[in-house]
Protein backbone atom coordinates (compact mmCIF):
# COMPACT_ATOMS: atom_id res chain seq x y z
CA UNK A 1 0.00 0.00 0.00
CA UNK A 2 2.79 2.56 1.13
CA UNK A 3 4.42 1.56 -2.11
CA UNK A 4 1.86 2.29 -4.58
CA UNK A 5 1.25 5.27 -2.67
CA UNK A 6 4.58 6.73 -3.12
CA UNK A 7 4.80 5.64 -6.93
CA UNK A 8 1.47 7.39 -7.26
CA UNK A 9 2.24 10.34 -5.79
CA UNK A 10 5.43 10.39 -7.49
CA UNK A 11 3.37 10.76 -11.01
CA UNK A 12 1.64 14.06 -9.73
CA UNK A 13 5.05 15.17 -8.78
CA UNK A 14 6.22 14.47 -12.61
CA UNK A 15 3.19 16.38 -13.88
CA UNK A 16 3.55 19.36 -12.15
CA UNK A 17 6.60 19.72 -13.55
CA UNK A 18 5.90 21.86 -16.20
CA UNK A 19 4.24 24.13 -14.24
CA UNK A 20 6.99 24.30 -11.92
CA UNK A 21 9.64 25.05 -14.54
CA UNK A 22 7.30 27.79 -15.80
CA UNK A 23 7.20 29.44 -11.99
CA UNK A 24 10.83 28.95 -11.56
CA UNK A 25 12.24 29.71 -14.79
CA UNK A 26 9.78 31.99 -16.71
CA UNK A 27 8.02 33.91 -13.93
CA UNK A 28 10.52 34.11 -11.12
CA UNK A 29 14.29 33.58 -12.97
CA UNK A 30 12.78 36.42 -15.33
CA UNK A 31 12.05 39.10 -12.88
CA UNK A 32 15.26 38.30 -11.08
CA UNK A 33 17.19 38.61 -14.30
CA UNK A 34 15.67 41.58 -15.10
CA UNK A 35 15.72 43.28 -11.83
CA UNK A 36 19.80 42.34 -11.73
CA UNK A 37 19.97 44.01 -15.40
CA UNK A 38 18.38 47.16 -14.25
CA UNK A 39 20.97 47.89 -11.73
CA UNK A 40 23.93 47.09 -14.31
CA UNK A 41 25.46 49.13 -17.16
CA UNK A 42 24.17 47.01 -19.79
CA UNK A 43 23.37 48.20 -23.17
CA UNK A 44 23.57 45.96 -26.41
CA UNK A 45 24.69 42.71 -23.96
CA UNK A 46 24.21 41.99 -20.48
CA UNK A 47 26.62 43.18 -17.75
CA UNK A 48 27.56 41.99 -14.58
CA UNK A 49 28.88 45.08 -12.87
CA UNK A 50 26.76 46.78 -10.57
CA UNK A 51 25.55 50.81 -11.04
CA UNK A 52 23.08 50.98 -8.14
CA UNK A 53 19.96 53.23 -9.25
CA UNK A 54 21.59 54.77 -11.89
CA UNK A 55 19.33 53.24 -14.54
CA UNK A 56 16.84 54.42 -13.09
CA UNK A 57 17.59 58.11 -12.74
CA UNK A 58 18.53 58.09 -16.49
CA UNK A 59 15.23 56.21 -16.51
CA UNK A 60 13.43 59.27 -14.94
CA UNK A 61 15.50 62.13 -16.50
CA UNK A 62 14.52 60.25 -20.14
CA UNK A 63 11.71 62.77 -21.43
CA UNK A 64 10.65 59.66 -23.73
CA UNK A 65 9.67 57.88 -20.86
CA UNK A 66 8.10 60.72 -18.58
CA UNK A 67 5.98 61.48 -21.89
CA UNK A 68 4.99 58.01 -21.95
CA UNK A 69 3.79 57.84 -18.13
CA UNK A 70 1.78 60.58 -18.97
CA UNK A 71 0.47 59.16 -21.85
CA UNK A 72 -0.89 56.01 -20.01
CA UNK A 73 -2.17 57.63 -16.99
CA UNK A 74 -4.33 59.97 -19.13
CA UNK A 75 -4.75 57.26 -21.51
CA UNK A 76 -6.21 54.74 -18.48
CA UNK A 77 -7.81 57.12 -16.53
CA UNK A 78 -9.91 58.12 -19.66
CA UNK A 79 -10.03 54.23 -20.62
CA UNK A 80 -10.97 52.80 -17.60
CA UNK A 81 -13.67 55.49 -17.30
CA UNK A 82 -15.46 55.27 -20.80
CA UNK A 83 -15.26 51.46 -21.22
CA UNK A 84 -16.99 51.02 -17.17
CA UNK A 85 -19.83 54.12 -17.66
CA UNK A 86 -20.16 52.53 -21.39
CA UNK A 87 -20.82 48.92 -20.49
CA UNK A 88 -23.15 49.51 -17.48
CA UNK A 89 -25.37 51.67 -19.12
CA UNK A 90 -25.23 48.88 -22.38
CA UNK A 91 -25.92 46.40 -19.65
CA UNK A 92 -28.57 48.17 -17.92
CA UNK A 93 -30.67 49.37 -21.07
CA UNK A 94 -30.02 45.92 -22.07
CA UNK A 95 -31.36 44.37 -19.11
CA UNK A 96 -34.95 46.07 -19.86
CA UNK A 97 -37.01 43.71 -21.74
CA UNK A 98 -36.07 44.75 -24.98
CA UNK A 99 -36.49 43.23 -28.54
CA UNK A 100 -33.66 41.43 -30.22
CA UNK A 101 -31.36 41.48 -26.76
CA UNK A 102 -29.14 38.80 -28.61
CA UNK A 103 -28.51 40.68 -31.35
CA UNK A 104 -27.37 43.96 -29.55
CA UNK A 105 -25.61 41.95 -27.15
CA UNK A 106 -23.65 40.54 -30.18
CA UNK A 107 -23.08 43.72 -31.95
CA UNK A 108 -21.83 45.14 -28.70
CA UNK A 109 -19.38 42.45 -27.84
CA UNK A 110 -17.90 40.99 -31.15
CA UNK A 111 -15.09 44.22 -31.13
CA UNK A 112 -13.87 42.33 -28.53
CA UNK A 113 -13.32 38.97 -30.62
CA UNK A 114 -10.50 41.01 -32.76
CA UNK A 115 -7.03 41.64 -32.17
CA UNK A 116 -5.64 44.99 -30.88
CA UNK A 117 -4.06 45.34 -34.57
CA UNK A 118 -7.07 44.74 -36.44
CA UNK A 119 -8.76 47.52 -34.35
CA UNK A 120 -6.45 50.12 -34.09
CA UNK A 121 -6.14 49.85 -38.18
CA UNK A 122 -9.60 49.99 -38.79
CA UNK A 123 -9.79 53.54 -36.69
CA UNK A 124 -6.86 54.26 -38.45
CA UNK A 125 -8.77 54.33 -41.24
CA UNK A 126 -11.99 56.24 -40.53
CA UNK A 127 -10.02 58.92 -38.40
CA UNK A 128 -7.09 59.32 -41.43
CA UNK A 129 -8.33 62.89 -42.24
CA UNK A 130 -7.51 63.17 -46.09
CA UNK A 131 -10.61 60.61 -46.64
CA UNK A 132 -12.00 59.23 -43.47
CA UNK A 133 -14.74 61.14 -40.97
CA UNK A 134 -13.20 64.82 -41.47
CA UNK A 135 -13.43 64.75 -45.05
CA UNK A 136 -17.30 63.60 -44.89
CA UNK A 137 -17.78 66.03 -43.09
CA UNK A 138 -16.28 68.02 -45.72
CA UNK A 139 -18.17 67.15 -48.55
CA UNK A 140 -21.47 66.99 -46.64
CA UNK A 141 -20.52 71.23 -46.95
CA UNK A 142 -19.09 71.98 -43.23
CA UNK A 143 -15.86 72.85 -44.51
CA UNK A 144 -14.34 73.57 -40.97
CA UNK A 145 -14.66 70.75 -40.04
CA UNK A 146 -11.39 69.47 -37.63
CA UNK A 147 -11.19 65.37 -37.09
CA UNK A 148 -7.36 65.42 -37.30
CA UNK A 149 -6.85 63.98 -33.74
CA UNK A 150 -4.70 60.85 -35.22
CA UNK A 151 -2.06 63.15 -36.68
CA UNK A 152 -2.25 65.79 -33.74
CA UNK A 153 0.43 65.75 -31.35
CA UNK A 154 -2.05 66.46 -28.37
CA UNK A 155 -4.63 64.71 -29.49
CA UNK A 156 -3.16 61.58 -30.50
CA UNK A 157 -3.87 59.52 -27.72
CA UNK A 158 -7.56 60.42 -27.42
CA UNK A 159 -7.74 58.33 -30.66
CA UNK A 160 -6.20 55.15 -28.72
CA UNK A 161 -9.01 55.53 -26.48
CA UNK A 162 -11.65 55.78 -28.44
CA UNK A 163 -10.46 52.68 -30.53
CA UNK A 164 -9.97 50.93 -27.20
CA UNK A 165 -12.65 51.88 -25.43
CA UNK A 166 -15.03 50.57 -28.26
CA UNK A 167 -13.33 47.44 -28.63
CA UNK A 168 -13.52 46.23 -25.09
CA UNK A 169 -16.64 48.18 -23.99
CA UNK A 170 -18.69 45.14 -24.98
CA UNK A 171 -16.86 43.21 -22.28
CA UNK A 172 -17.92 45.16 -19.26
CA UNK A 173 -21.04 45.16 -21.11
CA UNK A 174 -20.99 41.16 -20.83
CA UNK A 175 -19.51 40.96 -16.76
CA UNK A 176 -22.21 43.53 -16.05
CA UNK A 177 -24.88 41.67 -17.34
CA UNK A 178 -24.88 38.94 -15.69
CA UNK A 179 -24.25 40.65 -12.58
CA UNK A 180 -27.54 42.39 -13.13
CA UNK A 181 -28.99 39.02 -13.83
CA UNK A 182 -27.93 37.84 -10.46
CA UNK A 183 -30.06 40.74 -8.96
CA UNK A 184 -32.92 39.21 -7.17
CA UNK A 185 -36.10 40.47 -8.61
CA UNK A 186 -37.87 40.95 -4.64
CA UNK A 187 -36.05 44.21 -4.75
CA UNK A 188 -37.23 45.38 -8.10
CA UNK A 189 -40.89 44.28 -6.35
CA UNK A 190 -40.33 46.12 -3.34
CA UNK A 191 -38.64 49.12 -4.88
CA UNK A 192 -41.99 49.48 -7.06
CA UNK A 193 -43.99 49.31 -4.42
CA UNK A 194 -41.92 52.36 -2.55
CA UNK A 195 -42.70 53.81 -5.43
CA UNK A 196 -38.53 54.35 -5.77
CA UNK A 197 -38.11 55.71 -9.67
CA UNK A 198 -35.62 52.83 -11.75
CA UNK A 199 -32.54 54.95 -12.19
CA UNK A 200 -32.71 55.37 -8.06
CA UNK A 201 -32.68 51.62 -7.92
CA UNK A 202 -30.28 51.20 -10.17
CA UNK A 203 -27.66 53.69 -8.83
CA UNK A 204 -28.17 52.84 -4.87
CA UNK A 205 -28.58 49.46 -4.83
CA UNK A 206 -28.29 47.77 -7.91
CA UNK A 207 -24.54 49.14 -8.25
CA UNK A 208 -23.37 48.66 -4.96
CA UNK A 209 -24.38 45.13 -5.37
CA UNK A 210 -22.44 45.00 -8.86
CA UNK A 211 -19.14 45.54 -6.99
CA UNK A 212 -17.20 42.13 -7.80
CA UNK A 213 -18.39 42.53 -11.18
CA UNK A 214 -17.01 46.10 -11.29
CA UNK A 215 -13.80 45.08 -9.44
CA UNK A 216 -13.17 42.44 -12.01
CA UNK A 217 -13.70 44.48 -15.13
CA UNK A 218 -11.59 47.07 -13.54
CA UNK A 219 -8.66 44.43 -13.06
CA UNK A 220 -9.10 43.36 -16.60
CA UNK A 221 -9.00 46.92 -18.33
CA UNK A 222 -6.32 47.64 -15.71
CA UNK A 223 -3.96 44.94 -16.91
CA UNK A 224 -5.48 46.59 -20.72
CA UNK A 225 -4.06 49.36 -20.12
CA UNK A 226 -0.25 48.19 -18.67
CA UNK A 227 -0.12 46.06 -22.10
CA UNK A 228 -0.94 48.76 -24.06
CA UNK A 229 1.21 48.58 -27.35
CA UNK A 230 -0.60 46.80 -30.61
CA UNK A 231 -3.03 49.40 -30.61
CA UNK A 232 -0.44 52.24 -30.83
CA UNK A 233 1.84 50.43 -32.67
CA UNK A 234 -1.40 49.68 -35.28
CA UNK A 235 -2.76 53.06 -34.99
CA UNK A 236 0.01 56.00 -34.62
CA UNK A 237 3.37 53.88 -34.26
CA UNK A 238 3.61 56.36 -31.32
CA UNK A 239 3.20 59.35 -33.11
CA UNK A 240 2.91 62.04 -34.29
CA UNK A 241 6.60 62.43 -33.22
CA UNK A 242 6.48 60.61 -29.73
CA UNK A 243 3.13 62.27 -28.87
CA UNK A 244 1.41 59.05 -27.96
CA UNK A 245 4.45 57.00 -26.67
CA UNK A 246 2.98 53.92 -24.05
CA UNK A 247 5.51 52.57 -21.70
CA UNK A 248 5.02 48.97 -23.25
CA UNK A 249 6.36 50.63 -26.73
CA UNK A 250 9.32 52.26 -24.82
CA UNK A 251 10.35 49.08 -23.23
CA UNK A 252 10.25 47.22 -26.32
CA UNK A 253 12.04 50.20 -28.88
CA UNK A 254 14.87 50.19 -25.94
CA UNK A 255 15.10 46.34 -25.62
CA UNK A 256 15.32 45.63 -29.46
CA UNK A 257 15.45 49.08 -31.45
CA UNK A 258 17.29 51.01 -29.26
CA UNK A 259 20.09 47.91 -27.53
CA UNK A 260 19.96 49.66 -24.24
CA UNK A 261 18.61 46.88 -21.81
CA UNK A 262 19.76 48.12 -19.04
CA UNK A 263 17.29 51.13 -19.31
CA UNK A 264 14.89 49.08 -20.47
CA UNK A 265 14.86 46.61 -17.74
CA UNK A 266 14.47 49.61 -15.07
CA UNK A 267 11.39 50.66 -16.83
CA UNK A 268 10.14 47.22 -16.83
CA UNK A 269 10.85 46.53 -13.43
CA UNK A 270 9.13 50.10 -12.76
CA UNK A 271 5.86 48.95 -14.54
CA UNK A 272 5.87 45.57 -12.68
CA UNK A 273 5.84 47.44 -9.41
CA UNK A 274 3.22 49.98 -10.68
CA UNK A 275 0.89 46.72 -11.54
CA UNK A 276 1.35 44.90 -8.22
CA UNK A 277 0.36 47.98 -5.77
CA UNK A 278 -2.78 48.24 -7.54
CA UNK A 279 -3.27 44.56 -8.62
CA UNK A 280 -2.17 43.10 -5.45
CA UNK A 281 -4.58 44.96 -2.75
CA UNK A 282 -7.84 44.26 -5.07
CA UNK A 283 -6.38 41.02 -4.98
CA UNK A 284 -6.13 40.53 -1.37
CA UNK A 285 -9.47 42.23 -0.41
CA UNK A 286 -11.47 39.99 -2.19
CA UNK A 287 -9.85 36.64 -1.29
CA UNK A 288 -10.17 38.08 1.80
CA UNK A 289 -13.98 38.46 1.72
CA UNK A 290 -14.05 34.90 0.11
CA UNK A 291 -12.55 33.68 3.06
CA UNK A 292 -14.66 35.30 5.07
CA UNK A 293 -17.91 34.21 2.90
CA UNK A 294 -16.73 30.81 3.15
CA UNK B 1 -37.09 29.96 -5.86
CA UNK B 2 -36.39 32.29 -8.62
CA UNK B 3 -39.81 33.48 -10.08
CA UNK B 4 -39.92 34.64 -13.31
CA UNK B 5 -40.24 38.20 -14.00
CA UNK B 6 -44.03 39.43 -14.74
CA UNK B 7 -44.52 39.85 -18.25
CA UNK B 8 -45.88 43.02 -19.02
CA UNK B 9 -45.89 43.69 -22.75
CA UNK B 10 -44.26 47.16 -21.93
CA UNK B 11 -46.27 50.01 -23.74
CA UNK B 12 -44.76 52.83 -25.84
CA UNK B 13 -44.13 55.42 -23.21
CA UNK B 14 -41.25 58.09 -23.97
CA UNK B 15 -38.89 56.27 -21.58
CA UNK B 16 -39.59 52.99 -23.33
CA UNK B 17 -38.70 54.74 -26.87
CA UNK B 18 -35.62 56.25 -24.67
CA UNK B 19 -34.02 52.85 -24.21
CA UNK B 20 -34.41 51.75 -27.63
CA UNK B 21 -33.33 55.42 -28.99
CA UNK B 22 -30.01 54.70 -26.95
CA UNK B 23 -29.78 50.94 -27.96
CA UNK B 24 -30.13 51.70 -31.65
CA UNK B 25 -27.49 54.80 -31.48
CA UNK B 26 -25.09 52.55 -29.66
CA UNK B 27 -25.44 50.10 -31.70
CA UNK B 28 -24.47 51.95 -34.97
CA UNK B 29 -21.86 53.15 -33.52
CA UNK B 30 -20.43 49.65 -33.05
CA UNK B 31 -21.36 48.63 -36.05
CA UNK B 32 -20.02 51.54 -37.78
CA UNK B 33 -16.34 50.24 -38.17
CA UNK B 34 -17.54 46.95 -39.73
CA UNK B 35 -19.71 48.62 -42.36
CA UNK B 36 -16.49 51.26 -43.09
CA UNK B 37 -14.04 48.10 -43.46
CA UNK B 38 -16.48 46.12 -45.39
CA UNK B 39 -17.74 49.00 -48.08
CA UNK B 40 -13.86 49.62 -48.27
CA UNK B 41 -12.76 46.51 -49.29
CA UNK B 42 -15.23 46.30 -51.76
CA UNK B 43 -14.62 49.52 -53.50
CA UNK B 44 -11.94 50.60 -56.53
CA UNK B 45 -9.33 52.73 -55.44
CA UNK B 46 -10.45 55.39 -57.43
CA UNK B 47 -13.43 55.43 -55.24
CA UNK B 48 -11.72 55.93 -52.01
CA UNK B 49 -10.06 58.73 -53.05
CA UNK B 50 -13.78 60.72 -53.45
CA UNK B 51 -13.18 61.06 -49.74
CA UNK B 52 -17.09 59.19 -49.13
CA UNK B 53 -16.05 57.10 -46.31
CA UNK B 54 -19.67 55.57 -46.02
CA UNK B 55 -20.54 55.58 -49.15
CA UNK B 56 -22.26 51.91 -50.75
CA UNK B 57 -19.67 51.18 -53.28
CA UNK B 58 -20.37 51.71 -57.47
CA UNK B 59 -18.82 49.47 -58.97
CA UNK B 60 -18.15 46.14 -56.42
CA UNK B 61 -15.06 44.64 -56.86
CA UNK B 62 -13.66 41.53 -55.37
CA UNK B 63 -9.97 42.42 -56.49
CA UNK B 64 -8.84 44.06 -53.04
CA UNK B 65 -9.05 40.51 -51.76
CA UNK B 66 -7.44 38.89 -53.92
CA UNK B 67 -4.55 41.25 -53.51
CA UNK B 68 -4.79 40.79 -49.46
CA UNK B 69 -4.38 37.13 -49.33
CA UNK B 70 -2.12 36.67 -52.79
CA UNK B 71 -0.30 39.81 -53.23
CA UNK B 72 0.01 42.19 -51.27
CA UNK B 73 3.65 43.38 -49.81
CA UNK B 74 4.08 42.50 -46.38
CA UNK B 75 7.43 44.20 -46.15
CA UNK B 76 9.90 42.74 -48.61
CA UNK B 77 7.84 40.40 -49.32
CA UNK B 78 4.76 40.39 -51.72
CA UNK B 79 3.09 37.27 -51.71
CA UNK B 80 0.03 38.88 -49.61
CA UNK B 81 -1.29 38.14 -46.18
CA UNK B 82 -1.93 34.37 -46.36
CA UNK B 83 1.48 32.84 -45.81
CA UNK B 84 0.53 34.64 -42.64
CA UNK B 85 -2.92 32.70 -41.99
CA UNK B 86 -0.86 29.86 -42.17
CA UNK B 87 1.44 30.43 -40.21
CA UNK B 88 -0.62 31.43 -37.96
CA UNK B 89 -2.84 27.87 -37.96
CA UNK B 90 0.49 26.52 -37.20
CA UNK B 91 0.96 28.18 -34.15
CA UNK B 92 -2.36 28.47 -32.90
CA UNK B 93 -3.26 24.33 -32.96
CA UNK B 94 -0.30 23.47 -31.40
CA UNK B 95 0.00 26.05 -28.94
CA UNK B 96 -3.31 25.87 -28.08
CA UNK B 97 -3.72 21.88 -27.30
CA UNK B 98 -0.45 22.06 -25.76
CA UNK B 99 -1.84 24.69 -23.27
CA UNK B 100 -4.66 22.82 -22.96
CA UNK B 101 -2.82 19.43 -21.99
CA UNK B 102 -0.91 21.57 -19.26
CA UNK B 103 -3.46 23.29 -17.88
CA UNK B 104 -5.82 20.09 -17.83
CA UNK B 105 -3.13 18.26 -16.02
CA UNK B 106 -2.19 20.87 -13.62
CA UNK B 107 -5.69 21.70 -12.66
CA UNK B 108 -6.33 17.95 -12.01
CA UNK B 109 -3.03 17.31 -9.75
CA UNK B 110 -3.94 20.24 -7.79
CA UNK B 111 -7.55 19.30 -7.21
CA UNK B 112 -7.11 15.87 -6.58
CA UNK B 113 -3.62 15.05 -5.68
CA UNK B 114 -1.83 17.75 -4.09
CA UNK B 115 1.21 17.27 -4.12
CA UNK B 116 3.11 19.08 -2.03
CA UNK B 117 4.32 22.49 -2.64
CA UNK B 118 1.92 23.01 -5.66
CA UNK B 119 -0.43 25.31 -3.77
CA UNK B 120 2.74 27.58 -3.62
CA UNK B 121 3.71 27.18 -6.90
CA UNK B 122 -0.07 27.62 -8.20
CA UNK B 123 -0.24 30.91 -6.24
CA UNK B 124 3.10 32.07 -7.94
CA UNK B 125 1.60 31.47 -11.21
CA UNK B 126 -1.48 33.72 -10.47
CA UNK B 127 0.52 36.12 -9.69
CA UNK B 128 2.71 35.83 -12.59
CA UNK B 129 -0.91 36.66 -14.85
CA UNK B 130 -0.18 40.26 -14.31
CA UNK B 131 3.31 40.52 -14.61
CA UNK B 132 3.70 42.55 -17.58
CA UNK B 133 5.44 40.57 -20.29
CA UNK B 134 8.05 43.26 -21.17
CA UNK B 135 9.53 42.03 -17.39
CA UNK B 136 9.93 38.60 -19.14
CA UNK B 137 10.61 39.13 -22.74
CA UNK B 138 14.51 39.67 -22.80
CA UNK B 139 15.49 37.15 -20.75
CA UNK B 140 12.85 34.87 -22.20
CA UNK B 141 14.73 35.47 -25.74
CA UNK B 142 18.08 34.77 -24.35
CA UNK B 143 16.88 31.24 -22.65
CA UNK B 144 15.45 30.23 -26.36
CA UNK B 145 18.77 31.19 -28.08
CA UNK B 146 20.57 29.57 -25.83
CA UNK B 147 18.50 26.17 -26.67
CA UNK B 148 18.58 27.03 -30.14
CA UNK B 149 14.87 27.52 -30.19
CA UNK B 150 14.43 31.52 -31.08
CA UNK B 151 12.83 32.61 -34.12
CA UNK B 152 11.25 29.20 -34.74
CA UNK B 153 8.19 27.42 -34.44
CA UNK B 154 8.36 25.39 -31.57
CA UNK B 155 9.60 28.75 -29.87
CA UNK B 156 7.00 30.05 -30.26
CA UNK B 157 4.96 27.71 -29.01
CA UNK B 158 6.82 27.05 -25.70
CA UNK B 159 6.09 31.03 -25.49
CA UNK B 160 1.85 31.02 -25.66
CA UNK B 161 1.91 27.40 -23.53
CA UNK B 162 3.98 29.88 -20.41
CA UNK B 163 2.17 32.63 -21.08
CA UNK B 164 -1.75 30.46 -21.06
CA UNK B 165 -1.02 28.54 -18.02
CA UNK B 166 -2.13 30.75 -15.58
CA UNK B 167 -5.79 30.87 -17.06
CA UNK B 168 -5.64 27.31 -18.66
CA UNK B 169 -4.68 26.28 -15.03
CA UNK B 170 -6.97 28.22 -13.02
CA UNK B 171 -9.84 27.32 -15.28
CA UNK B 172 -9.37 23.44 -14.73
CA UNK B 173 -8.57 23.83 -11.60
CA UNK B 174 -11.84 25.70 -10.82
CA UNK B 175 -13.97 23.05 -12.92
CA UNK B 176 -12.60 20.37 -10.98
CA UNK B 177 -12.72 21.39 -8.08
CA UNK B 178 -16.63 21.52 -8.31
CA UNK B 179 -16.23 17.72 -9.12
CA UNK B 180 -17.57 15.15 -6.06
CA UNK B 181 -14.23 14.34 -4.61
CA UNK B 182 -15.98 10.90 -3.79
CA UNK B 183 -16.08 10.13 -7.45
CA UNK B 184 -12.03 10.43 -7.58
CA UNK B 185 -12.38 8.46 -3.95
CA UNK B 186 -13.97 5.89 -5.46
CA UNK B 187 -11.67 5.33 -9.03
CA UNK B 188 -8.74 5.61 -6.35
CA UNK B 189 -10.10 2.36 -4.47
CA UNK B 190 -10.68 0.59 -7.64
CA UNK B 191 -6.75 0.91 -8.39
CA UNK B 192 -6.96 4.30 -10.88
CA UNK B 193 -3.35 5.59 -10.36
CA UNK B 194 -2.56 8.98 -11.67
CA UNK B 195 -2.75 8.86 -15.61
CA UNK B 196 -5.43 6.63 -15.75
CA UNK B 197 -8.28 8.46 -13.29
CA UNK B 198 -7.26 11.68 -15.75
CA UNK B 199 -7.35 9.90 -18.59
CA UNK B 200 -10.23 7.55 -18.26
CA UNK B 201 -12.51 9.44 -15.52
CA UNK B 202 -11.90 12.99 -15.61
CA UNK B 203 -11.07 14.20 -18.94
CA UNK B 204 -14.08 12.87 -20.84
CA UNK B 205 -15.80 14.81 -18.23
CA UNK B 206 -14.50 17.63 -19.18
CA UNK B 207 -15.71 18.52 -22.58
CA UNK B 208 -17.53 21.80 -21.47
CA UNK B 209 -14.73 23.49 -20.13
CA UNK B 210 -12.22 22.26 -22.71
CA UNK B 211 -14.42 23.71 -25.19
CA UNK B 212 -14.72 27.29 -23.08
CA UNK B 213 -10.08 27.02 -23.03
CA UNK B 214 -10.02 26.32 -26.82
CA UNK B 215 -12.24 29.30 -27.43
CA UNK B 216 -9.94 31.29 -25.09
CA UNK B 217 -6.72 30.19 -26.49
CA UNK B 218 -7.70 30.07 -29.99
CA UNK B 219 -8.70 33.79 -29.80
CA UNK B 220 -6.07 34.57 -27.32
CA UNK B 221 -3.13 32.80 -29.79
CA UNK B 222 -4.37 34.14 -32.82
CA UNK B 223 -5.18 37.92 -31.86
CA UNK B 224 -1.29 37.80 -29.92
CA UNK B 225 0.82 40.50 -32.01
CA UNK B 226 3.96 41.33 -29.16
CA UNK B 227 4.42 37.30 -28.70
CA UNK B 228 4.52 36.87 -32.67
CA UNK B 229 6.83 40.02 -33.48
CA UNK B 230 9.30 38.56 -30.77
CA UNK B 231 9.59 35.12 -30.55
CA UNK B 232 8.27 33.47 -33.93
CA UNK B 233 10.97 34.65 -36.21
CA UNK B 234 10.57 36.26 -39.80
CA UNK B 235 10.00 32.49 -41.17
CA UNK B 236 7.07 32.10 -38.99
CA UNK B 237 5.27 35.34 -38.52
CA UNK B 238 1.72 35.00 -37.47
CA UNK B 239 -1.08 36.63 -39.71
CA UNK B 240 -1.53 39.90 -37.14
CA UNK B 241 2.03 40.94 -37.42
CA UNK B 242 1.43 40.49 -41.06
CA UNK B 243 -0.96 42.74 -41.36
CA UNK B 244 0.65 45.42 -39.10
CA UNK B 245 3.08 45.64 -42.07
CA UNK B 246 0.77 45.31 -44.86
CA UNK B 247 -0.42 48.49 -43.74
CA UNK B 248 2.26 50.55 -41.66
CA UNK B 249 5.44 50.12 -43.91
CA UNK B 250 3.69 50.57 -47.49
CA UNK B 251 5.47 52.48 -50.09
CA UNK B 252 3.91 54.88 -52.79
CA UNK B 253 -0.23 54.79 -52.55
CA UNK B 254 -1.62 53.37 -49.68
CA UNK B 255 -4.46 50.88 -50.85
CA UNK B 256 -6.70 51.06 -48.37
CA UNK B 257 -8.99 48.75 -50.00
CA UNK B 258 -6.52 46.16 -49.94
CA UNK B 259 -5.77 47.11 -46.64
CA UNK B 260 -8.78 46.71 -45.31
CA UNK B 261 -9.61 43.29 -46.91
CA UNK B 262 -6.41 42.16 -44.78
CA UNK B 263 -8.03 43.29 -41.95
CA UNK B 264 -11.16 41.63 -42.05
CA UNK B 265 -9.13 38.38 -43.05
CA UNK B 266 -6.94 38.22 -40.68
CA UNK B 267 -9.90 38.59 -38.58
CA UNK B 268 -12.19 36.10 -39.14
CA UNK B 269 -10.87 33.46 -37.41
CA UNK B 270 -11.49 35.04 -34.11
CA UNK B 271 -15.10 36.69 -35.22
CA UNK B 272 -16.80 33.29 -36.77
CA UNK B 273 -15.24 31.46 -33.55
CA UNK B 274 -17.26 34.60 -31.78
CA UNK B 275 -20.53 34.25 -33.98
CA UNK B 276 -20.54 30.41 -33.91
CA UNK B 277 -19.95 29.76 -30.22
CA UNK B 278 -21.57 32.66 -28.68
CA UNK B 279 -22.79 31.84 -24.80
CA UNK B 280 -19.84 29.91 -25.02
CA UNK B 281 -17.46 32.87 -25.90
CA UNK B 282 -18.96 34.87 -22.87
CA UNK B 283 -18.43 31.72 -20.33
CA UNK B 284 -14.54 31.59 -21.75
CA UNK B 285 -14.60 35.89 -20.80
CA UNK B 286 -16.22 35.34 -17.84
CA UNK B 287 -13.42 32.73 -16.62
CA UNK B 288 -10.70 34.29 -17.74
CA UNK B 289 -11.72 37.47 -15.65
CA UNK B 290 -11.87 35.20 -12.90
CA UNK B 291 -8.12 35.64 -12.94
CA UNK B 292 -8.53 38.73 -11.12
Amino acid sequence: MTQKRQSVSFAAYIAMVPMALTVLLAYLGTMLWTARVSVSSSRTFPASDFVGASQYIRLFNNERWLLSLQNVALYGVLFIAACLVIGFLLAVFIDQKVMAEGALRTIFLYPYAMSFVATGLIWQWILNPELGIQEVLHKLGWTSAKFDWIVDQDMAIYTIVIATVWQASGLVMALMLSGLRGVDDEIWKAARIDGIPRWRVYTSIVLPMLKPSVSTAFVLLFVMVVKVFDAVVAMTQGGPGTASEVPAKFIMDYLFGRANIGLASAASIVLLLTVLAIVAPLYFVRNRRAAMGA
Amino acid sequence: MPTPRPRRSPAWTPARLGVYGFLIVAALFFLLPLYVMLVTSVKPMEEIRLGTLFALPQHLTLEPWVQAWSSACTGLECGGIRSGFWNSVAIVVPSTILSIAIGAVNGYALSFWRPRGAGLLFAILMMGAFIPVQVMIYPLVRVLASVNLFSSLPGIIIIHTIFGMPVMTLLFRNYYAALPMELFKAARIDGGGFWRIFLQLMLPMSTPVIVVAVIMQVTGIWNDFLLGLVFAGSEHLPMTVQLNNIINTTTGERLYNVNMAATILTSIVPLALYFISGRWFVRGIASGAVKG
